[in-house]
C-alpha cells in the first residue's frame, strides 16, 4: 500500500501538506526542509522541480524557483538528494512539476528514478487528462506512480465526476480561479465553492489548496476537505533562512498552522 | 504526400496539443468547440472580409520588385504585408479573433507582444470594437519598441511589463497565460501567433491564411500561374510564414523557406534559430521544438529583432521542419541589417527588422533562372528606427 494510501485511510481531516521548492533556500536544503517538516507533524509534502516558466505559479514559487535554479538545482540532484534520505524518511513524497522537464528528461527514466527515491505520487499541472490517458497513464502505473489531478472553480461536475473515477489518492482542488501565492481569508464565493465540491460526496479525499496561508485559512479549508495544501507562505516563511535556523523556523512554522 | 493539416486532437503529427493547467481547461474548450462553427459562419464572413477590406486595406499588393530580382537572378515579388493598417501582418490576426471574442461574449482583452505589433494590432482591435485591452511586453523590449509602447497607450490600452526570465516575448507571454488563468470568465487571450494550446495555432494560421490566398490570386493575374517556385518567410512564432505557406502546404512544386534568426550566429550562444538550436518540448501550452537545456529549462534567446525573439517555434512549423516539407534557413544580426538598407535602396521600402531576416536569405540561395520567389514582407520598419539609425553612416 502506498504511504498516502495509508495516510488517508488512517486520517480523515486537518491533513497538512506542504510544498516547497527543491534546492531552495539554498542548494542542499532539500533535505534539511523535509526532514523538519517531519519531525514538525506535516502529513505529506510536496517538492516543487524549480522551472524556467513556470505557467501556474504566482510571483512567491516563481522567485524561489529561479532562486533554486541559480543555485544551480537540476533533476539529476533532486534524485541524488531524496536518495539520501529515502530510508529514513517516513514522509510521503509527492513530486510536483511542469511537464518539460519530464519529457526531456526521458519519461521513461524519470519515472523509474521516482520509484528508486521512493517517490509514489507526481502532480503536473500543465499535463492534461487527456494526455495523462492516452500516454501516461500506463507507463506512470507500471511504476507505481500515481497521478493528482486539479480541479479549479471553473471544471464542470461531468468533468469533477470523471476525474473521481480517475483518481486512487486525492483530488487537488484548486482553492479559486488563480495561479498560486498566499492569500489571508478565503472569501464566500470560494466557501459557495468548497461546500460544492464537499456536497458532490466524491469517493476520492480531497486537498484544498492554491492561496491557503495560515491557520485561520488553513482550518477553514478543512472544514470542507480532509486536509490543505500550503505553498507559497511556506516558501516566504523559509526565503532567507539560513540552513542552521530551518528547524526552528519550521517547526515554528507548522505548529503555528496547527495552532486552534 | 500525407496530406497536411491538423488531426482532431490538435495535433500536426507529434508536434501540438493543448498542454494546459486544468484552471485553462474550460476556456481552451469552449474555444475549441466553438471556433470553426464561428469561423465557417456567414456573420463572421462578412465582418471580417468586410473589415480586412475597408479598415485593413487589404488585398495588399504583390509587387515585383525589379531591381531586387535583378541583383539576385530571379523573379521576386514582395507581398507587401507591410501596408496594413498598423504596419504587420499582425492585423489580419487580430481583426480575425477580436470577431471571435466578440462572438464568445468576452469582455477582457488580453496580449502578449514581443515588437510591440501584435500588441498594437490588439490594441488596434479593441479601440475598434471598444473592449478593455491589456498587452504584456518584456521590459527589454518596451525599451527598445518605444514607439509601439506610445501607440499602443494612446490607443488606449494598459502596457504591462513582464519582468521574469530574459524580460522578452517568452516571459510575456507567460505573464499573459498567468493573468488569463486569473481572469477565466470575462477574459480572451488574443494570442499573436501559431503558438499556444490548440486550437490557436491552426486558428491563427487559418486567419492568416488570406495572405496566400491573395498571392495565388494576384500571381496568377501578374504571370497567368498561381504558384510560385519559392515563398519565404521570417519565422518568430511563424504566423506570417504560416499565412504566407497556408495555401502551399499541400502543392509540392511550391518550395517553402522558413528563415529564423541567427542573432550574433547560430554557434554564438546568442542565438534564436530554434530549429537548429531546438527539440522536442512543450512551450506555452503546445508540443513543439524549442530552446532548452540538458533539463528541459528554456534557454532565453537572442535576436537584435523583437518578433523573432522567441525560444519555440509554432507546432505547424515544427512539423514542416520535421517533414522536411520547408527548408528552414537562418539570418544574423548583421545580415537583417544589410538586408534592410539594401530593400530601402533598391526599392524605397524600409521594412521591419523581422522582416528583413526574410529578405537576408535572397543572397544564400542559388535561383534558377526565370524562378518565381515571393517574399513576405510582413511589416514595415517604422518601429525600427531607433535601431536603424545607430547604422546610417
Ligand atoms: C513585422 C513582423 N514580422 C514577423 C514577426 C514574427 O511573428 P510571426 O513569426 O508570428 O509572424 C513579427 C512579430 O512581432 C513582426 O512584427
Amino acid at each position: 500500500m502506498k504511504k498516502l494510501n495509508k495516510l488517508f485511510a488512517e486520517k480523515k481531516n486537518n491533513i497538512l501538506s506542504v510544498f516547497f521548492t527543491a534546492g531552495f533556500p539554498s542548494l542542499n536544503d532539500t533535505t534539511k526542509v523535509l526532514k523538519a517538516l517531519e519531525s514538525s507533524g506535516a502529513d505529506f509534502v510536496e517538492v516543487g522541480l524549480p522551472y524556467s516558466d513556470p505557467l501556474a505559479d504566482g510571483e512567491t514559487i516563481q522567485r524561489s524557483s529561479a532562486k533554486a535554479l541559480a543555485n544551480g538545482i537540476n533533476l539529476d540532484i533532486i534524485f541524488d538528494q531524496l536518495l539520501l534520505v529515502k530510508d529514513t524518511n517516513k514522509l510521503p513524497i509527492v513530486i510536483m512539476g511542469y511537464f518539460n522537464q519530464i519529457l526531456k528528461y526521458g519519461e521513461e527514466k524519470f519515472c523509474a528514478k521516482c520509484k528508486e527515491c521512493g517517490v509514489e505520487t507526481l502532480i503536473i499541472p500543465d499535463l492534461p487528462m487527456i494526455e495523462y490517458e492516452n500516454h501516461y497513464k500506463e507507463l506512470f502505473g507500471k511504476h507505481g506512480l500515481s497521478n493528482v489531478f486539479l480541479i479549479s472553480p471553473m471544471t464542470s461536475e461531468e468533468r469533477i465526476r470523471k476525474i473521481d473515477d480517475m483518481t486512487d489518492l486525492f483530488i487537488y482542488v484548486v482553492a479559486s480561479s488563480a495561479t498560486t501565492g498566499a492569500k489571508n481569508k478565503l472569501s464566500d464565493e470560494q466557501l459557495k465553492y468548497f461546500d460544492r465540491i464537499k456536497n458532490m460526496k466524491l469517493e476520492s479525499p480531497l486537498m484544498i489548496g492554491f492561496g491557503i496561508s495560515d491557520n485561520n485559512t488553513f482550518n477553514n479549508a478543512c472544514k470542507y476537505a480532509n486536509g490543505a495544501i500550503v505553498g507559497s507562505a511556506f516558501v516566504s516563511a523559509i526565503s532567507g533562512v539560513g540552513t542552521g535556523d530551518i528547524d526552528t523556523v519550521v517547526r515554528n512554522w507548522v505548529e503555528d498552522i496547527f495552532s486552534k | 504526400m500525407k496530406k497536411i493539416e491538423i488531426d482532431e486532437n490538435g495535433y500536426y503529427g507529434i508536434f501540438g496539443g493543448a498542454f494546459i493547467p486544468e484552471l485553462l481547461y474550460p476556456n481552451v474548450k469552449k474555444l475549441e468547440d466553438n471556433y470553426l462553427d464561428i469561423m465557417n459562419s456567414d456573420s463572421f464572413k462578412k465582418e471580417f472580409s468586410q473589415l480586412l477590406d475597408t479598415y485593413v486595406g487589404r488585398p495588399t499588393p504583390l509587387y515585383k520588385a525589379e531591381r531586387l530580382s535583378q541583383k539576385y537572378g530571379a523573379t521576386i515579388y514582395l507581398k507587401r504585408e507591410d501596408l496594413n493598417h498598423t504596419g504587420a501582418h499582425k492585423i489580419n490576426n487580430t481583426i480575425g479573433q477580436i470577431l471571435i471574442a466578440k462572438r464568445l461574449g468576452k469582455k477582457r482583452i488580453i496580449a502578449e507582444t514581443g515588437a510591440g505589433q501584435h500588441g498594437v494590432a490588439t490594441a488596434t482591435v479593441c479601440a475598434l470594437m471598444n473592449l478593455e485591452c491589456i498587452v504584456f511586453m518584456g521590459e527589454v523590449d518596451i525599451e527598445r519598441q518605444a514607439p509601439n509602447v506610445a501607440r499602443m497607450k494612446m490607443l488606449g490600452a494598459t502596457v504591462i511589463p513582464a519582468k521574469s526570465g530574459s524580460k522578452t516575448l517568452k516571459d510575456a507571454t507567460n505573464e499573459a497565460i498567468r493573468d488569463w488563468i486569473n481572469h477565466p470568465k470575462d477574459t480572451y487571450y488574443l494570442i499573436g501567433s501559431v503558438v499556444g494550446p490548440h486550437p490557436y495555432p491552426d486558428m491563427v494560421a487559418r486567419l492568416q491564411s488570406i495572405i496566400s490566398e491573395e498571392i495565388k490570386q494576384q500571381l496568377n493575374k501578374q504571370t497567368g500561374s498561381s504558384f510560385p517556385n519559392k515563398v519565404i518567410a521570417c519565422v518568430g512564432g511563424g504566423s506570417n510564414a504560416a499565412g504566407a505557406f497556408y495555401h502551399f502546404l499541400n502543392e509540392e512544386k511550391v518550395e517553402l523557406i522558413a528563415v529564423e534568426a541567427a542573432g550574433k550566429g547560430v554557434d554564438s550562444g546568442r542565438s534564436a534559430a530554434t530549429s537548429v538550436l531546438g527539440d522536442v518540448g512543450v512551450l506555452h501550452g503546445s508540443k513543439t521544438i524549442l530552446m532548452q537545456d540538458e533539463y528541459g529549462q528554456v534557454i532565453e534567446p537572442y535576436s537584435i529583432s523583437a518578433g523573432l525573439d522567441y525560444p519555440g517555434i509554432g507546432p505547424l512549423h515544427a512539423y514542416l521542419n520535421d517533414i522536411k516539407r520547408a527548408k528552414f534557413m537562418n539570418a544574423t544580426d548583421d545580415e537583417a541589417i544589410k538586408a534592410a538598407f539594401e530593400l530601402t535602396e533598391l526599392e524605397g521600402i524600409i521594412p521591419a527588422l523581422e522582416s528583413a531576416h526574410a529578405l537576408a536569405v535572397l543572397g544564400k540561395i542559388k535561383f534558377k533562372k526565370d524562378e518565381v520567389v515571393v517574399v513576405n514582407l510582413s511589416g514595415r520598419g517604422d518601429k525600427d528606427m531607433a535601431t536603424y539609425m545607430k547604422y546610417i553612416k
